[in-house]
């Protein structure tokens, strides 16, 4: 046998004993305690749960799998019983899940705030304005172009329920307004490619890499508060749910150590959450 | 352009610092679409020959609806996986939704409609030229369809490859039933689709170039170990 067809019979052997062993064992070197949490965008492009995530592993040895998915869809997840617990940001959808009884109960754990981003020259001219409505309706007024997210989202049903307080109809608008349907940074991307208006969640934007053209315009109404709330799925429509996981991890954000974590977390200088669950 | 100089520099410092994640993500997206690859080629290429060879009622129509299903959209593939192996669905108890066994079977619903075509085209060709040969040697169907294979297995190199192509550069599907969970079941797709999205284009793209020098080291590794292109032989 020639030097080069034994390298090459050896290599074969190496290569195929490569597929077979990352094919069979690599699924099985998963760690046992796994937890499946669905939680949206703004959870994760915030960069918190970079933060949030190593420390529950290091305190509970609990691996919390994140789904990140809009609030509709993660309430789908949770529904299904495809994940064990939920963290989302829509009271109104949150309140309906529980009542359809696909929850356990519904527990605050923080809030932040949404924001108006847009153009800096700011065409519609909603710096300043008085309230979170009166803005959009200047920028419904100057039909400038909006990006929404339109994907049923805790940040896109609060966009909508603000449309319809300021006594308009999103789904009669013209083309200036651009339903996307994506997540919040897919959406940011958009609105800094056509120097949109968009409305963002603050942590996500602050976060955002690719802000190009666009400026923080209008924030403060308290209208725009935004609540995070922990919801257990109902462990008697699915058995497999781990509740006592579920239970040690809703213990966890709830503590004094979780408080501390997400009061601390600033990008820039900017504090983004603010910790709220009674305990 | 400054962009996709960012995303070279990045893609260079991810591979000279051979950065954890990176690695991670890299050898998922192999293990899932070599895996993917290896069950849809032991369906696809047995079942492609025999296309070729056997003569039966409805040919045409199994072979126009194979060569329609080479462009089934992924993303529907995802989503008809995700509602069978969804705990309120047909296959929930296996619990596998949201694991890479998931993303495997997505994978192998795509490609192997894809490597089956291909090899029926190839294996035609071949078999109007071994017709005569292996019907006067009195061979079984099995045996023949075995003769094919091996005497047209540079040809089934390609469609394999096609196959792989297709697999590990598939996003659609794997994000749907395998919900792109970090040290899970994220591999370099899906995460190059949550870079873009949280803007970092430079990343998204540094792993975009990791993505195709991959498949190119694949497709090489693949020619030399069965030694194609050399002289007299190819």
């Amino acid at each position: 046998m020639s030097f080069t067809s034994l390298v090459r019979a050896i290599a074969r052997y190496v290569f195929v004993t490569f597929i077979l062993a990352t094919g069979v064992f690599a699924p099985l070197s998963a760690s046992a305690e796994t937890l499946k949490l669905a939680v949206t965008t703004s959870f994760n492009n915030s960069g918190l749960s970079d933060i949030l995530l190593p420390q529950i592993k290091k305190d509970l040895d609990l691996d919390v799998q994140l789904l990140i998915v809009g609030t509709g869809q993660a309430l789908r997840l949770g529904q299904a019983g495809d994940v064990d617990a939920v963290l989302v940001h829509s009271r109104a959808a949150e309140e309906a899940f529980l009542a359809a009884g696909y929850g356990t109960h519904r527990r605050e754990i923080m809030y932040n705030d949404f924001v108006l981003i847009g153009p800096s020259g700011d065409p519609a001219g909603i710096a300043g304005s008085g309230s979170a409505v009166e803005a959009l309706k200047k920028i419904a007024a100057a039909k400038v172009p909006f990006v929404s997210r339109g994907d049923d989202s805790g940040t896109n049903k609060k966009e909508l329920s603000l449309w319809k307080k300021a006594d308009m109809d999103s789904a009669a608008f013209g083309p200036w307004y651009r339903a996307v349907g994506a997540g919040m940074g897919a959406s940011l991307n958009t609105a800094s490619g056509m120097n949109a208006y968009i409305m963002s969640d603050r942590a996500s934007w602050l976060k955002f890499g690719n802000k190009g053209d666009l400026k923080l315009l209008y924030s403060g109404d308290p209208i725009l508060f935004n609540q995070y709330a922990f919801i257990p799925v109902n462990p008697k429509l699915h058995p497999q749910v781990k509740t006592a996981d579920v239970a040690r991890l809703e213990d966890w954000l709830t503590s004094p150590k979780a408080e501390k974590l997400i009061n601390d977390y600033e990008i820039n200088g900017e504090k983004l959450f603010v910790f709220n669950a009674k305990r | 352009m400054s962009d996709i100089f960012d995303g070279l520099a990045a893609a260079f410092w991810l591979l000279v610092t051979l950065e954890p994640n990176l690695v991670e993500i890299s050898l998922r997206s192999l293990q899932v679409s070599l895996t993917a690859l290896a069950v849809a080629c032991a369906i696809a290429l047995p079942l492609g020959t025999w296309l070729a060879v056997q003569r039966f009622r409805y040919r045409r129509v199994t072979i126009a609806t194979l060569n329609a299903l080479m462009g089934l959209p992924p993303v529907v593939v995802g989503l008809i996986v995700y509602i069978l192996f969804s705990r309120s669905g047909p296959f929930g108890v296996l619990g596998l939704l949201f694991t890479p066994t998931a993303m495997i079977i997505a994978q192998v619903v795509i490609i192997t409609p894809l490597i089956a075509s291909i090899t029926h085209q190839a294996m035609r060709d071949l078999w109007a030229e071994y017709h005569d040969l292996l019907i006067s040697l009195k061979t079984t169907k099995v045996q023949r369809v075995r003769t094919l294979i091996w005497d047209g297995r540079r040809t089934l190199l390609t469609a394999a490859l096609a196959g792989f192509g297709r697999a590990i550069g598939e996003v659609g599907a794997i994000m749907i039933v395998g919900g792109n969970i970090d040290h899970a079941t994220r591999v370099l797709t899906t995460a190059i689709a949550l870079e873009t999205g949280k803007g970092d284009f430079a990343l998204a793209l540094g792993l975009g170039f990791v993505l195709i020098a991959l498949a190119l080291m694949v497709s090489l590794i693949t020619h030399w170990l069965s030694q194609t292109e050399r002289e007299g032989r190819w």
